[in-house]
């Protein structure tokens, strides 16, 4: 039954991988990374890494709903569903793609694996944790950071007035200039 | 199954993902063949994590590493687009080489 679910899930995953650039829409397109990226949790739940798979499967359906409104905001077409190609060099891309994916099935063919070493935690969830809120708190405190800068970062960049629009060219005027006034001290 | 049946798909991902970024001209589309190479990252990292070191948790945190950068990889990315779109009225990548400048 795994082997059956596990070539559905990799052909799928594959396939639908190559799909996001044959569609010549936008929509389509989101669609089919959804898909693909579908089977690609599924696959980690396969591995026994259920959490994890589930946050997979979560997330990417969200995130490729607002890639879908984001397509359609920025798409010259009524909500990027009509024929488009903007690709460039494309030969060449697809020459070092191949080569890409030679030299990495070579490598997976050849390597010499290590042997499985230990046995997996009754509760893989449980131990993930217990290694983010221990060892591994550095990296869970990175990522913290990283997700929080980036809300800084996102917010700046696509907010519309910026500190020069407020405060002049040279950023020297005492008050910025705020179509509304309010706020702190003003 | 083994772990070079695992591999094989998340390299194709990969593979097919790195297509994508080299050609698409559209912000999006490029950062759709990001989402599909860190995709074939997460499949590979947890079939390592299963095959060769399941008792390992690092493994996992390795895939909580990607799935973290593969959302602040659209975030920031859209973020930017905005940002282009908004001053440039662009959302193309050849249209935004004056940027390197």
């Amino acid at each position: 039954m795994d082997v059956a679910v596990f070539w559905v899930l990799a052909v799928l995953a594959v396939v639908g991988g190559v799909m996001v650039f044959r569609f010549d829409s936008m929509a389509r397109a989101t669609f089919s990374l959804l898909g693909s990226l579908l089977c690609v949790g599924g696959l980690v739940v396969l591995l026994g890494l259920d959490y994890l798979g589930i946050v997979i499967v979560l997330m990417m359906t969200i995130e490729m709903a607002i890639m879908a409104v984001f397509m359609v905001m920025y798409m010259m077409n009524p909500a990027g569903l009509m024929p488009m190609t903007m690709i460039h060099n494309k030969k060449g891309a697809a020459v070092v793609c191949g080569l890409v994916f030679a030299l990495l099935a070579a490598g997976i063919l050849l390597a010499p694996w290590p042997a499985r070493r230990g046995k997996a935690p009754a509760d893989p969830t449980m131990e993930l944790g217990m290694s983010l809120m221990g060892p591994q708190m550095l990296t869970m405190m990175t990522l913290g950071m990283a997700l929080f800068a980036t809300i800084v970062a996102t917010v700046v960049l696509a907010t519309r007035r910026g500190r020069y629009d407020r405060f002049g060219d040279d950023l020297r005027a005492r008050h910025a200039d705020d179509p509304v006034r309010g706020g702190v001290g003003r | 199954m083994s772990l070079e049946l695992f591999l094989l798909p998340a390299a194709a991902l990969f593979s097919v993902g790195l297509f994508g970024a080299l050609t698409q001209q559209s912000v999006v589309m490029l950062m759709m063949g990001l989402e599909l190479m860190l995709g074939g990252v997460i499949l590979a990292a947890a079939a390592a994590w299963h095959y060769i070191a399941p008792a390992a948790a690092e493994g996992q945190v390795l895939i909580v590493v990607a799935v973290t950068a593969m959302a602040l990889e659209m975030a920031i990315g859209f973020a930017v687009v905005t940002a282009l779109f908004r001053s440039r009225e662009i959302d193309m990548t050849d249209m935004a080489a004056e940027l390197k400048e």
